[in-house]
């Protein structure tokens, strides 16, 4: 059974349409990245998930309920985006309440406020803490009652980036323990290497879903590859150049040349058979390159459409 | 249940911490107790004067008072859960609007029936004990029943304030028209009743007249308050009017009631249709 199945779901706010026929699924024990610009579209999702939004059309399943079924939200943990709790309670008051509405343990409270680094401050009124220290508190609210499925909103926001880091590790934790987890982010660095793929938002359409690897394939964006310390680098420029490569010359000895899929390997062994160069970096095409390709033809897309 | 409950002691705790609980029950005793014995100075006279005398003053100044007390514990009730992005939060878990609600009612009922309880049950305490052969069974029922229908009547305007709370985006509209409501029911009613009386020169049907006053809450609590004494020459304005209301002091009971119950219905109906 899927955590998450949206199937075919518009949502229209009066005569705007928000999402256009959406459809979306998150497995088990998967950890699902989305993306995309101020009003793409990812708060509404999230809120159908959530079941605070009714779809306009299609369907929306999550742990093979209704969304608003009160067996899911026991289930369920959710990181809002601003939250910025009761300014009088104390963060271990705070969440013994969460506890309570969700029916959970309250003994697990400590052991969650240990876990997000709140521990020192727990008995000190929300009203003192930081932001960061709230979005940490956000946090263990979310883990309250151990969810099978988690709903994080920009969850690194405010956090420092050894905090951020402690968040990714815990994501990676989550996961193995068969957690399913959306992460809706605008910060794409250093996301990538935690989750399993990539949903694209833009304009309320879902431009691309997948692993890393097939965006990656299904964008065709070029690796960038550099050498160094290589013998014979103006012959190999020629070469290139009369293949219709783009490359160039960084430094005394060496290249900087753009792969296009399926020359990397043979540009590879050019560099190293010919070249014998000392040093070789690759550079993949990473999520914001990615993200930065599928906004580029959202645009144009829309542009297109128009003028027709 | 225990959802209603677990937002409940919530509030409670909050206006046990914030002193909310402690405040309202001081002033209500400190007003009780002066009025009590000082109430009829303004007639060159000092000390406890009788047990009517003393309600019927506290009772038109509670009118003032309690709406106001209740409208502000309960005017950001749900908007402010909405500023603070924690009834977002909360409609994620499992809680039902309703249960939000009701959760609310019952911990900001319970700040004010025990303010009152305190608050007016202190100062009868001291009527008990430091007046002289005071009749005891008189003293029992009156403010009994007063604490009672003023319980009521912070009720009536709790509910109303989840009205606007429910209705409203911003915490500070919110404050804005709670002190209209307040100000409608508690001042101008009774004004444009008056006003309908003389302007109408009798022609007003005075057979509907009385009713009229059962349409604002504060009014049909001041009602209660001062009937079934052995004087009645208490009542003045448009309370005389309630002489000639032809019906007992139970309807009056569930008249408050009616007016706790509808407010509550239509706070609830508020709240189902605001947009997350």
């Amino acid at each position: 059974m899927n955590a998450v199945e949206i199937e075919g779901v518009s949502q229209h706010y009066g005569a705007m349409t928000v999402l256009h026929d959406l459809n979306l699924c998150l497995g088990e024990g998967e950890v699902l990245g989305l993306f995309g610009h101020n009003g793409a579209g990812k708060t509404t999702s999230m809120k159908l998930i959530l079941g605070l939004l009714q779809a306009s059309r299609g369907r929306v399943q999550v742990l093979g309920r209704n969304p608003s079924d009160a067996q899911v939200r026991r289930q369920l943990g959710y990181l809002p985006e601003n939250v910025t709790f009761y300014a009088q309670l104390s963060g271990h008051e705070t969440l013994c309440h969460f506890a309570r509405l969700k029916g959970a343990a309250l003994n697990q409270v400590d052991a969650l406020l240990e876990q997000v680094g709140l521990a020192a401050a727990m008995h000190r009124r929300v009203k003192t803490y930081s932001k960061g220290m709230r979005q940490r508190l956000g946090l263990a609210q979310a883990l309250l009652g151990a969810p099978r499925l988690l709903l994080l909103d920009e969850p690194t926001v405010g956090l420092d980036p050894i905090a951020t880091q402690d968040l990714y590790q815990l994501i990676d934790r989550l996961r193995q323990q068969g957690t399913s987890i959306i992460l809706c982010s605008h910060v794409l660095p250093g996301v990538e290497a935690h989750i399993n793929r990539a949903a694209i938002l833009a304009n309320g359409r879902l431009q691309a879903v997948g692993s890393l690897s097939s965006l990656r394939e299904d964008a065709g964006l070029p690796a960038l590859i550099r050498a160094s310390g290589l013998q014979h680098s103006e012959q190999l420029l020629q070469r290139w150049h009369g293949e219709g490569h783009k490359a160039r010359t960084i430094g005394a000895d060496g290249i900087e040349v753009v792969a296009i899929n399926g020359h990397k390997l043979d540009l590879l062994r050019q560099l190293l058979g010919d070249g014998q160069a000392q040093d070789i970096d690759i550079h993949q095409p990473s999520l914001e390159d990615l993200y930065r390709y599928y906004m580029d033809k959202a645009r144009t897309t829309q542009a297109a459409e128009g003028v027709a | 249940m225990t959802q209603i409950w677990n937002i409940a002691r919530k509030e409670l705790s909050d206006g046990l911490r914030n002193r909310w609980l402690l405040a309202i029950s001081l002033l209500f005793a400190v007003l009780a107790v002066g009025i009590a014995w000082l109430g009829a100075a303004a007639s060159g006279q000092l000390g406890f004067t009788s047990i009517p005398a003393t309600i019927a003053s506290l009772a038109s100044l509670a009118t003032f008072l309690v709406p106001l007390i209740a409208l502000l514990l309960a005017y950001d009730a749900v908007v402010g859960e909405d500023e603070g992005g924690t009834l977002m939060l909360l409609l994620t878990y499992p809680l039902g609007r309703g249960q939000l609600l009701l959760g609310k009612f019952v911990g900001h009922g319970l700040i004010l029936a025990l303010a009152t309880l305190i608050g007016f049950g202190c100062a009868a305490l001291a009527i008990a004990v430091l007046v002289k052969d005071v009749e005891l069974g008189l003293l029992v029922w009156a403010f009994g029943r007063f604490m009672l229908s003023s319980t009521l009547l912070g009720w009536v305007f709790l509910a109303m304030a989840y009205v606007l709370s429910s209705k409203v985006t911003e915490k500070s509209s919110a404050a804005g028209l709670a002190l209209g409501v307040w100000f409608a029911f508690v001042l101008v009613f009774d004004l444009a009743l008056l006003a309908l009386l003389v302007l109408s020169q009798g022609k007003f049907s005075p057979d509907l007249l009385p009713w009229l006053l059962l349409l604002n809450p504060a009014d049909v609590y001041r009602l209660i308050n001062l009937s079934g004494f052995a004087d009645s020459g208490t009542a003045a304005g448009v309370m005389a009017l309630g002489g000639d209301l032809p019906i007992g002091g139970w309807w009056l009971w569930l008249c408050l009631l009616l007016w706790v119950g509808v407010p509550l219905l239509l706070a609830y109906w508020v709240i189902l249709r605001r947009p997350t």
